[in-house]
């Protein structure tokens, strides 16, 4: 009896949005393996290949973090993009310009991400604007506040900062599959701070998405906001604080992006809200909200990388594909979504 | 207060712009009785709950609540709760997308020492809770992968659990089935055992039979009295809920019915279904007719005419139109055979708020003719001053926006849309809720007329009162489905006591 | 009284829009010691048009064929069509490609009829919307989330149609599209033509009211008998058209095909446009002369911005002050405020008086 009801449970475990989730992990999978097929010659199975992806996109996975909270909410921020290049221009600004040290320059950006997801909290919270508006003036303004700051391309070199330079090119190696290099030196897979951070704030948020109250209710209010307050939570508090952990995720996203690129220009990381969208709904995120977590964010991170790295390992595709694929992946998840919902009103 | 009674509403008054929805209105609950509140549409039963549970903010009267000094006046839900007053209502308000164990237990989880959520606690506690009112679930499963009833159900439990001495249970079984109305009844007679005070707002006879103790009925926002299950048969019930004022809407009637068998059938149905809201139906009905449906609120009666339009297109069954069998998938189908309707939300399905009253008049006719045949502006005008005089609608001008007309203009404005289709059917449902006395005779008066020349009507109403004065034929529809068919001399005791249904036993 | 019949008049709050911009140029102009008229200065230079009216008027025409097609989405479906950029940059380089033919990405003769490299862009346009369109009508998907994965792929498209290059259509007559008949600027007559030809089919079909019906109650319209999702559909399907005519008119404006830069946050202009129009984001009423004013508006920022030699990149600083301060004045808690605000002032006085 005990057995039989345990399958049951077993086979109701399989809800749509895991379904969607191992969707998304076997596809990852998929992508991977058939780009070690296709370029193993040219070192795609090396263990550096995927730390690489990681490294290019250890920004994006803390922009997608706090995009999936915030899309958890049923809401949406697409400032994140111009938020990380105001971060990036005045890092590098405040560092060569106003010769500020790292802690302090990296502590200014994370205070500015602060105030700007609380004032954007508050107009989509307690003054019920739609977000998509919200954050799109919120978009306007970081974007031209990044002009104001300087319209000049700017790097950070040794020179500019030693501190933040150490940062950046701090690499940590890991013991094993080595490979060697032209000139016959083993060298061994590493990865940046940037890795860590990204690492350090998926884990995190993961913890608190699934064992905090204040993670809990972004699931109660995205589910339906109204049971959410007759069941006396604050979901305008909780909304605020959504945008709040986003600006914030996003400026952390902002610094390793820079540590990254260790430049800042005002066309920098035009695109990224929507990259950071897309990887959360790859990820098994609704769009609707009170679905999804960062693991699947993780994912659809990943697939995007691996995308674009097939892409330059083959050299003679076009660099649209990238956009184009993740488009099409875009596509299939939302009208996969959209089946799903359909399929459970119907049974309803 | 006596020592067993857990809530006492005394004079309750409450007003809506223009209209007295509760007028001196007492209430009593006891320690461990299951409370029936009856009351037709409008008699201001959910405006009563509402004014208990602190949505709306009652004007005068007082409420007691045992155990709490002094008067009790809450300004929200959360008020309502912290005095023990919990309510589930025909939506569950939880969320899908969490655990039973979380949706029982969410903004009062047990905290680990590091300020996290104790899942393993929470998810014992849950296991505990729902064992002990014979729920049957896995408390780790998401809520949505649970029927209605289950969620009925969690919903009441989370209720209970936090220290409810008064449980509201507002419609909570119009969307289960009998089996799952029979377990949500098992756990209330069990809650009652253990003492709760529970008020069971329904509009299902049978179940207030099956289950009540004691019954408060309402009607127009006055109290009806309240009475002993065994003092109040179901004929009396139902004569109490609809009342019997006679106005001066008495001297309409029909001169004299005529036998219609003979006359151009002009919708045949048969089998016809939609899954969920209305079981397999056949109706027929003849040029120059009206036939009233009746039935209590939530037994078909409005399920049926949609069906018939295809605003919820039927799933089984034929239908014939002028002896033509046709297909209708989409309302607008329906209208090019000549149909149209009045849907009873008129604000949800009937007006256009924004749109003009110009607007909404010729919306159904330019529908019909199609986007590229645009009426003239002058054609327009024409029309909806000519409706807007036929049925004396006061606007200020044919370009107010018809959500600034009180309900009833709003009304005879979208009865305007319809004549101006000059349908062969029209089907009515509930045309004269909410609206004042004389315009209810206006269209009363106006059915009679339409029958007259030789259009159908589908008349679907309340109040007996208004249907035995303007109808030929009645279908008496209850559960969801169509019972039986009421014609010769109608009378309100034959009409009550078919509604009443099985009140044999 | 008067005061809050012109307050709440609909064209309020586009026209009130305008008039401070000029004011803010005049103001400017008179104080930098030209005349105050400056800004109404129309002159000939080259032997066209010139002056910063002229200025305005052209270079917002891509702005205010977006806007037309936009105000129809917003208002049928309570959402926005964010793609409407990336089409645009799509559709230019499908039309430069068919124009420049084998050519590219270098073309000086055409190697197709310039109407059918038209067409062909218009084409892609409508197929682009109908794609949008599909999504939120008959699939159910938000209208942001549906267009956002053409806003990805589109422009991507462009790209690799023109083989990741930009192609350039060296030629005259393809240059008219965005350059000039005679001395008057032809994006100008562009415009005014779609414009018109929208208002056309607004007055002579029922459309206007459909869209709106359905906009603001879409169970009762179906009720009497409209098909709600079908309109839907025809409004995405037109704002796709909108979108490549928008795209044609600013490829030829530089005669070429860059998708890069074609288009580029436009949709955000458009958006800004139909809410500077005094259209509610949710839906509903519409008032498309609003929203091509507001069109104009947002450019004449723009030109006053780089008169005043505030650089171009910090114009957006002011769009998002100018969006927020739009939508929070409509946000339904601030509005009632204020009218608790006046409720308080109004019993208050009444109290006053009883007193009295």
């Amino acid at each position: 009896m005990s057995k039989s009801a345990n399958t049951l449970k077993e086979r109701k475990q399989m809800n749509s949005n895991t379904v969607l989730l191992l969707i998304t992990i076997a596809l990852f999978v998929v992508l991977y393996a058939a780009g070690c097929v296709a370029y193993g010659s040219k070192g795609f199975t090396n263990l550096q290949t995927f730390l690489n992806i990681l490294r290019s996109n250890a920004g994006l996975i803390c922009v997608a973090c706090g995009m999936t909270c915030v899309m958890l909410t049923g809401g949406i921020d697409i400032s994140v993009g111009s938020l990380v290049a105001m971060d990036c221009m005045l890092l590098a600004y405040g560092m060569s310009n106003w010769h500020l040290s790292a802690p302090v320059m990296c502590l200014l950006v994370l205070a500015i991400g602060l105030v700007f997801g609380l004032v954007q909290g508050f107009c989509v919270g307690y003054l019920e604007i739609q977000p998509f508006i919200v954050s799109m003036a919120g978009m306007f303004f970081a974007r031209g506040m990044t002009a104001v700051i300087s319209t000049d391309q700017l790097s950070i070199t040794a020179d500019v900062n030693q501190t933040f330079y150490d940062w950046s090119s701090f690499r940590i190696y890991l013991p094993f599959g080595g490979v060697p290099n032209r000139k016959g030196v083993v060298i061994m897979p590493y990865f940046g701070s940037g890795v860590v951070i990204a690492l350090v704030v998926l884990v995190v948020i993961f913890l608190m998405l699934r064992y905090t109250k204040f993670g809990r209710s972004l699931y109660a209010v995205g589910g339906s906001a109204q049971s959410a307050a007759m069941m006396g939570l604050n979901v305008k508090k909780t909304q605020l604080k959504a945008y709040v952990l986003c600006s914030v995720l996003t400026s952390i996203g902002g610094i390793c992006y820079c540590m990254n690129t260790m430049s800042a220009s005002v066309s920098q990381a035009t695109g990224l809200e929507m990259q950071a969208i897309a990887s959360s709904v790859i990820g098994g995120t609704l769009l609707t909200g009170g679905v999804g977590n960062v693991i699947g964010t993780l994912f659809g991170v990943l697939i995007n990388g691996t995308i674009s790295a097939i892409v330059q390992t083959n050299g003679k595709l076009a660099s649209s594909w990238p956009n184009i694929l993740t488009a099409a992946l875009l596509c299939f998840f939302i009208v996969l979504q959209s089946i799903f919902a359909l399929l459970k009103e119907r049974k309803k | 207060m006596e020592d067993n009674v857990v809530l006492t509403m005394r004079g309750i008054c409450m007003t809506f712009p223009g209209v007295k929805a509760l007028d001196n209105v007492d209430f009593t609950l006891r320690k461990g009785e299951i409370h029936a509140l009856m009351g037709e549409n409008g008699a201001g039963k959910s405006t009563l709950i509402k004014c208990l549970t602190g949505i709306n903010d009652f004007e005068a009267g007082e409420i007691h609540v045992d155990g709490v000094e002094g008067k009790v006046k809450n300004h929200s839900t959360l008020d309502a709760q912290n005095v023990g007053i919990s309510t589930v209502y025909q939506e569950v308000n939880l969320c899908p997308n969490l655990s039973v164990a979380e949706n029982l237990f969410i903004g009062r989880e047990p905290m680990t020492p590091f300020h996290t959520i104790d899942r393993r606690t929470m998810i014992r506690k849950a296991d505990e809770l729902t064992k002990r009112l014979d729920i049957r679930v896995d408390v780790t499963q998401n809520l949505e992968n649970y029927s209605l009833a289950i969620q009925q159900m969690i919903a009441i439990a989370r209720a209970v659990d936090t220290n409810c001495k008064v449980l509201i249970l507002d419609e909570p079984t119009s969307s289960l089935d009998d089996s799952e109305v029979e377990k949500l009844f098992r756990m209330m007679t069990s809650l009652k055992e253990q003492g709760v005070g529970i008020i069971f707002v329904t509009h299902f006879l049978e179940q207030v039979y099956a289950v009540c103790d004691r019954i408060t009925v309402l009607r127009n926002g006055t109290l009806v009295g309240e009475y002993p299950i065994a003092d109040l048969p179901r004929v009396k019930l139902v004569a109490a809920m609809m009342g019997k004022d006679f106005d001066d809407l008495a001297d309409i009637r029909p001169e004299g019915f005529t036998s219609h068998a003979d006359a151009e059938m002009v919708i045949d149905a048969k089998g016809l279904s939609h899954k969920g809201t209305i079981k397999p139906f056949d109706i027929e009905l003849h040029r120059g007719e009206v036939i009233g449906l009746t039935g209590l609120l939530g037994s078909g009666r409005s399920e049926l005419a949609r069906a018939i339009y295809g605003a919820d297109k039927a799933q089984t069954g034929t239908l014939k139109v002028k002896g033509k069998e046709v297909k209708i998938n989409h309302p607008i189908d329906a209208i090019h055979l000549g149909m149209g309707m009045l849907p009873d939300d008129r604000k949800a399905e009937g007006i256009i708020g924004d749109l003009s009253v110009r607007e909404n008049i010729i919306l159904a006719l330019q529908a019909r003719m199609g986007m590229f045949k645009q009426m003239s502006r002058a054609k327009q005008e024409e029309i909806a001053d000519e409706y807007i005089k036929v049925l004396q609608i006061k606007t200020a001008s044919r370009e107010t926006p018809i959500s600034q007309l009180s309900g009833g203009n709003q009304q005879k404005a979208i009865l305007g849309r319809w004549l101006a289709t000059d349908p062969d059917f029209l089907i009515l449902d509930e045309p004269t809720r909410g609206i004042d006395i004389g315009t209810k005779t206006e269209i009363q008066k106006l059915i009679i007329q339409l029958a007259g020349e030789g259009k159908s009507v589908m008349f679907i109403s309340s109040e007996i009162e208004e249907m035995l004065r303007t109808c030929n034929r009645m279908a008496v529809l209850r559960d969801g489905a169509k019972v039986g068919e009421l014609d010769g001399e109608l009378t309100q005791e034959r009409v009550m006591s078919a509604i009443a249904g099985g009140a044999k036993e | 009284m008067s005061l809050k019949k012109i307050t709440s008049h609909k064209m309020f709050l586009p026209v009130f829009c305008m008039i401070l911009v000029l004011c803010a140029n005049m103001i400017y102009d008179a104080s930098q010691g030209s005349d105050f008229y400056e800004f109404f200065k129309v002159g000939i230079t080259n032997g066209y048009l010139s002056g910063r009216l002229v200025n305005i008027l052209n270079r917002g025409s891509e702005t205010a064929i977006l806007a037309v097609g936009m105000t129809l989405v917003v208002s049928a479906s309570a959402g926005t069509d964010i793609s409407v950029g990336s089409v645009m940059a799509l559709c230019a380089s499908v039309c430069c490609v068919i124009l420049a033919g084998p050519a590219a990405p270098q073309a000086t003769e055409l190697a197709a009829p310039l109407i059918v490299g038209v067409l062909g862009g218009i084409a892609i346009g409508a197929l682009c919307g109908a794609f949008n369109g599909a999504l939120v009508a008959y699939l159910n998907i938000q209208p942001m989330v549906a267009t956002l994965i053409l806003w990805t792929a589109a422009r991507a498209t462009g790209l690799l149609v023109c083989n990741n290059l930009i192609v350039y259509v060296r030629n005259d007559t393809f240059g008219i599209l965005g350059g000039f008949i005679g001395m008057f600027p032809t994006p100008i007559l562009v415009a005014a033509i779609v414009i018109a030809a929208v208002a056309l089919l607004l007055k002579l079909s029922a459309m206007g009211l459909y869209v709106q019906s359905v906009g603001i109650n879409k169970k009762a319209s179906r009720i009497a008998g409209l098909n709600s999702k079908r309109i839907i559909f025809l409004c995405y399907l037109l704002c796709g058209v909108c979108a490549a005519i928008a795209g044609v008119v600013a490829s030829s404006r530089i005669t070429s095909a860059d998708s890069n830069n074609i288009g580029l946050n436009y949709e955000l202009d458009a958006i800004l446009a139909v809410a500077l129009g005094g259209n509610s984001l949710g839906g509903g009423r519409f008032n498309l002369a609003g929203s091509i004013i507001g069109a104009y508006t947002i450019q004449a920022i723009t030109t006053t911005m780089y008169n005043m030699k505030i650089s171009t990149a910090v114009t957006p600083v002011f769009k998002a002050i100018v969006v927020i301060v739009i939508v929070a004045i409509q946000a339904p808690p601030v509005k009632a405020w204020f009218k608790k605000l006046s409720a308080r002032n109004a019993s208050a006085s009444a109290k006053g008086v009883a007193n009295a």
